[in-house]
């Protein structure tokens, strides 16, 4: 099961994914642009995170909100704790992170995202990781921050400044090891090794690009710990048309692959063989796959206009595509690349299937 | 003399005028309508579709209060280097970005 996010009338669907169907609509979620979710350990209640600061538990089964707090000024995310028990959002309004209970949503911990100048910074890139700790970056400071909320009378927070210019997302590596931000303001990702945080934060694909000069970055690219494939970690290069390849044995550029605009979302198939690629205005009614062995280009597909968003059924088989401005989400056969099903939602963008709550850093 | 510059200007002002009146008419309804979907969903994705901002500031006529027109405009032609906001000028003419200043100085209707 999973949601569908319908933005602009702040409603989600609840969906299967064995047949392709809508189960419920949920109103009353609030603004939902940029919404996005995670879920509880046992897959049934969804946690969507709203533009407006709104933070929604929402009962997958019963198809109806269970409680919702709106905690801040403007959220773009967040993650659950390894144990399921605390629900982290990523604020950019006021900068921070706020930890709150999974079962009531009462806010447990205040974390303000404040510089050495005492300014605020946007969070973003917040991602779960193995030891109750929580990892994200200070976009305006350009700094990663590791929580350790194991005490939660006594978090440990452990900052690392002058990581890179405007980090705009990040990702773990599926297994909870490595924490990779990507950065906005300079060619690079910044590298954090979570089993040995004492060794510091590491720049890695230093300036890629060369020098050129960037082309405009309509859309963020966004980052998660779907990028990996095997040992090769696919990211979307900023500012060209490209997408990076990386090997995770040494950190070091394995190649790059040509593509059809700025890629926004870098999605490996959860069997690996395939990347799937989707890219930002004026481009986006295109989505190209990868083949993760040749690193070529096996597919083109035109799904239709503003294709904003993919998420992939647990074993890979089917991917779902939000195709905005036809107003509807289109089901893919991962194996035909043919089209198997469409559901009519309004304007859809994100779309969270449940499993995902048995992933680290998802 | 007098004469001769009015014999020259009236040309010059009709002229103007029918360019006006010519280019006031090139903006269809359905290409307003799709400059409407674009200030909600593609600027939206990063200022927020209430236009009450997001990694991008707020957009509302409240924000923009004070701020000159041509200031509006350049930033969404050129764009401001160093964050994230990129130029538009290549992808829509000077009209479609009149529309949009005046768009977001008065403010818009949702929904479509």
């Amino acid at each position: 099961m999973g949601l569908v996010v319908e933005r602009e009338r702040g409603r989600v669907h609840v969906v299967e994914h064995s047949t392709n169907t809508r189960l419920a609509t949920v109103s009353g979620m609030g603004d939902l642009s940029h919404a996005s979710a995670v879920y509880s350990r046992d897959q049934r209640y969804a946690f969507v995170f709203g533009r407006d600061g709104g933070l929604t538990k929402v009962d997958l089964l019963r198809g109806r909100i269970v409680k919702r707090v709106v905690q801040a000024g403007n959220s773009i995310g967040g993650a659950v704790s390894q144990d399921g028990t605390v629900v982290a959002v990523s604020n950019y309004e006021p900068g921070g992170v706020r930890l709150f209970d999974a079962q009531t949503l009462d806010m447990i911990m205040d974390i303000p995202a404040a510089a050495a100048d005492g300014s605020l910074s946007k969070v973003v890139g917040l991602v779960d990781a193995p030891g109750d700790r929580f990892v994200f970056s200070l976009y305006d400071a350009g700094e990663i921050w590791v929580a350790d909320v194991g005490d939660r009378s006594n978090p440990i927070i452990t900052r690392f400044p002058d990581v890179g210019r405007l980090p705009y997302d990040a990702l773990l590596t599926p297994d909870g090891r490595f924490y990779i931000a990507g950065l906005f303001g300079e060619d690079g990702l910044a590298l954090l090794d979570l089993w040995h945080p004492d060794r510091g934060v590491r720049r890695i694909m230093d300036n890629y690009g060369r020098g050129d000069e960037k082309l405009p970055v309509y859309k963020m690219p966004h980052l998660e710990g779907w990028a990996m494939s095997g040992q090769l970690a696919f990211v979307p290069a900023v500012g060209r048309h490209e997408v990076l390849v990386i090997d995770s044995k040494d950190w070091t550029e394995k190649g790059r692959i040509p593509v059809h605009g700025q890629p926004v979302f870098v999605m490996a198939q959860p069997a690996g063989r395939q990347v799937w690629v989707n890219f930002a205005l004026p481009d986006n009614d295109t989505v190209q796959i990868i083949d993760t062995e040749t690193l070529e280009i096996a597919h083109t597909l035109r799904p239709g206009p503003a294709v904003l968003h993919m998420e992939f059924t647990p074993r890979g088989e089917r991917v779902w595509l939000s195709v905005r401005d036809d107003d509807r989400v289109a089901v893919y056969d991962t194996n035909s690349f043919e089209r198997v099903a469409q559901l009519d939602i309004h304007k859809p963008s994100g779309i969270f299937f449940s499993s995902r709550a048995t992933r680290i850093g998802l | 003399m007098i004469r001769t510059v009015i014999a020259l200007f009236v040309p010059m002002l009709a002229g103007l005028a029918a360019d006006a009146l010519w280019a006031s008419s090139e903006l269809t309804d359905e290409r307003i309508r799709q400059l409407n979907h674009m200030l909600i969903h593609d600027c939206g994705s990063c200022h927020g579709l209430t236009l009450n901002g997001g990694l991008g500031p707020a957009l509302t006529p409240a924000a923009m209060h004070g701020k000159p027109t041509e200031t509006i405009r350049q930033t969404i032609v050129n764009g401001r280097k160093g964050t994230p906001m990129p130029p538009f000028g290549s992808m829509l003419s000077g009209q479609e970005i009149d529309w949009l200043v005046d768009a977001i100085k008065d403010g818009i209707t949702r929904g479509d």
